[in-house]
């Protein structure tokens, strides 16, 4: 068990990942959490759920999953005042860290008056906008916080209102007030700002960045997000099982196949199923393919934000050969929809094999010649190297994760060490590399891609046995509460699921790793030079959608 | 630079034969004059607007520039600023957050525009609808003359709704 604290009781939360979940109050929030820093754990994911119209009471069991569903059959018309029909239920903050042995769920129970808890910001900075957002969405708040602006919200609708509350009313909420954002302001002589966004000059997601720049030099980078705030929890809850699949799938395109399978597994944990092993073995395989092809974009636009447009047209041409298979053989570019909860909705047949075997050893042999060129180009390496640095003890501090962590000595990989199935028949040799600049991020990048392309072989070594069609799920039951989280391109991907009382979704978080690594892009831009941004952003590629929800 | 041009020339023309414009694309009727409509299907200037998606349609924008579809040998270009544009080529839903930009951007677009949109989510509000957060498809925030749905549409989806914006009915 990953962490130890007299007034907790953890329970197994599923079998596919070393998780598990416990309730707290929130006074003991602080300590565990620095109990979990101090030993060198990290903060994955933060949000909150309403849970003050829920009735039957599974969880006075301590041994039970946490719940946090309401009855859907009863929508919660009365305003918040009005006593709930359970008293004593208030609102829930679930906050998930990771150590070296495992990773814990803590439901911080908070009363439906006064919805509290102690800021964790100082422990864990990332926590920072996931605290905010927690407060824009659902009004619950961190006390003691430096940092009350909103995140996600910003001028549609008003500041009284929750939309993840089940008593929001949208309608009533509406507005239509600019959204003033407090940016910092750096004062002195010469300093000027450039605002940029949210429509960005190329083919990219939108955000507002504020540069505080003196000359070409950059002194503050400071980021507006949450253009591209959709709704999509809300948007969970009236959805099916099935449905909520495709919209997983959609929190952030580049990551679907990442994002359709954290929510298939913390689907099955509530339904307590393993999928077969060969639909285990095939969503390994969609989701190397789709690091493969994310990572083969994102070095050509690297190749080409240093004007080698060679780069971009190579490693494109590589790309679209990929992405041609994956409609050949799977049935869409980009393998959306393909992972559900309960198995996967494609097969692999001897053609299909060959086909990405043959990709295979031709990607092999492509990619090390551009290798070759670009490690060789002095133009190239002379921009790369040192740009953008984010030395690894402000990664550590500051919870940089995922491919951009790595290239700052952190060593956290899902696929090493919480191997779901069938990642731990794989040994997948994790890529770091300590120097942190743009250069560190292009090297991690080629050495996953070789990575991957051995990993594929090895998974279409053991795709042997035709198995049974797997017994696709329809429900799942109620008050359950369920987590999956898979290593995308990116970092890891988290989907935490709970259910109400008749096994709908009541609440459905997706957790993006951009939102830890947003932050580290403001400070690796840092005395660096105005036009270095689109490459170093580049280098980072973090998603908006993901992070804006 | 030896192994650059080795490779260019081992590479060599993978640009394929552009598809033809699809009528049914069309959300109105054209409303450009030949004249016009010449002069931009020599040099066509497309600024791109996210207003919302996942990023998946933005992914398969990028790949029209790539080598198989070459985007650019068309002389169809995308450029920086609206100002400099002819076309919009929008993706959605629109989000809420997003609505006062795009219709700046639009208004930013000198006349005689065209606005291209992008995707289920542009076309009827796709999987995300019109909710607290969202306006719902392209055509409830700015006039928009033809949509190409997918999820995301593929680049030659992509192509045909450009190729069908600047062209009339034959």
């Amino acid at each position: 068990m990953p962490i130890k604290h007299p007034n907790l009781k953890l329970s197994r939360l599923t079998d596919a990942l070393p998780a598990w979940t416990g309730d707290i109050a929130p006074d003991d929030l602080y300590a565990i959490c620095q109990q979990v820093r101090d030993g060198g754990g990290r903060l994955v994911a933060l949000w909150g759920s309403d849970a003050r119209l829920q009735c039957s009471g599974g969880d006075t069991l301590p041994a039970e999953p946490a719940d946090c569903g309401s009855s859907r059959s009863a929508p919660p018309p009365a305003p918040e005042r009005s006593a709930p029909p359970c008293r004593g239920r208030g609102f829930k903050l679930h906050v998930v860290l990771v150590n070296e042995t495992g990773m814990v769920c803590l439901n911080v129970n908070l009363s439906a008056e006064q919805p509290m808890y102690p800021d964790i910001s100082q422990i864990f900075p990332a926590a920072n906008r996931m605290q905010r957002a927690t407060y824009d969405l659902l009004g619950i708040y961190a006390q003691e916080g430096h940092d009350h602006r909103k995140w996600l919200r910003h001028g549609s609708w008003h500041s009284g209102s929750f939309p993840l509350r089940k008593d929001f009313d949208a309608a009533a909420s509406r507005t239509e007030e600019p959204d003033d954002y407090a940016f910092v302001r750096v004062e002195g002589q010469g300093v000027h700002e450039i605002p940029v966004g949210p429509v960005h000059a190329g083919i990219i997601e939108p955000g507002h960045f504020r540069f505080s720049i003196i000359g070409e030099r950059v002194l503050r980078l400071e980021e507006r997000l949450g253009y591209v705030h959709k709704g999509i929890e809300k948007r969970f809850e009236s959805l099916s099982l099935q449905e909520g699949a495709k919209l997983a799938g959609r929190v952030s395109g580049d990551s679907t196949v990442a994002y359709a399978w954290a929510y298939a597994m913390a689907a099955e944990s509530i339904a307590g199923v393993t999928p077969p092993d060969r639909a285990l073995w095939l969503r390994a395989l969609l989701l190397e393919r789709e690091r493969i092809a994310n990572h083969l974009g994102d070095l050509g636009y690297l190749g080409n934000d240093v004007a080698l447009s060679f780069g971009l047209s190579q490693f494109w041409i590589l790309k679209e050969q990929v992405l041609r298979n994956n409609a050949t053989v799977f049935g869409h570019r980009y393998l959306m929809d393909k992972i559900v909860p309960g198995g996967v909705t494609v097969n692999l047949d001897v053609e299909g094999k060959r086909i990405i075997e043959q990709e295979c050893d031709m990607l092999e042999q492509q990619v090390r010649l551009l290798r070759g060129i670009y490690d060789e180009h002095a133009g190239m390496q002379d921009r790369f190297i040192g740009t953008g640095r984010v030395e690894p003890k402000l990664a550590a501090q500051l919870g940089l994760c995922g491919l951009a962590g790595r290239a700052s000595a952190q060593a956290w990989d899902a696929r090493v060490q919480f191997a779901c199935a069938p990642y731990d028949k794989l040994n997948v040799q994790m890529a770091t590399y300590r120097n942190g600049d743009v250069a560190a991020r292009v090297i991690v990048r080629f050495d996953e891609l070789f990575e991957s392309l051995r990993l594929q072989n090895e998974i279409m070594l053991n795709l042997v046995n035709e198995e049974d069609k797997p017994s696709l799920l329809d429900k799942l039951p109620g008050n359950g509460f369920g987590i999956g989280m898979v290593e995308g391109w990116r970092g890891e991907v988290l989907v935490a699921i709970h259910t109400d009382a008749e096994g709908n979704l009541a609440r459905v978080h997706p957790h993006d790793p951009s939102w830890q690594n947003w932050p580290l892009l403001e400070h690796a831009v840092i005395d660096n030079i105005v036009p270095d941004f689109p490459l170093i952003n580049k280098s980072f590629n973090l998603s908006y959608s993901g992070q804006d929800l | 630079m030896y192994q650059i041009l080795k490779q260019i020339i081992k590479t060599g023309i993978k640009t394929e034969t552009p598809p033809q414009t699809d009528e049914a694309m069309r959300h109105v009727e054209q409303r450009l004059q030949q004249e016009i409509l010449d002069a931009f299907g020599g040099a066509l200037a497309i600024r791109q607007v996210d207003a919302g998606s996942c990023n998946g349609c933005e992914l398969e924008i990028h790949a029209v520039s790539n080598a198989y579809y070459n985007l650019e040998g068309l002389g169809i270009k995308f450029v920086a600023s609206p100002r400099h544009a002819d076309l919009l080529l929008v993706t959605g839903p629109v989000s809420r957050h997003m609505e006062i930009a795009l219709k700046r951007t639009y208004d930013a677009t000198p006349e005689p525009k065209l606005v291209v949109a992008i995707g289920d989510c542009a076309c009827d509000g796709g999987i995300f609808g019109e909710s607290y957060a969202t306006c719902g498809k392209i055509s409830n925030v700015i006039p928009v003359d033809v949509v190409v749905s997918g999820c995301p549409p593929t680049p030659i989806a992509i192509l045909q709704g450009i190729l069908t914006a600047i062209s009339t009915k034959k």
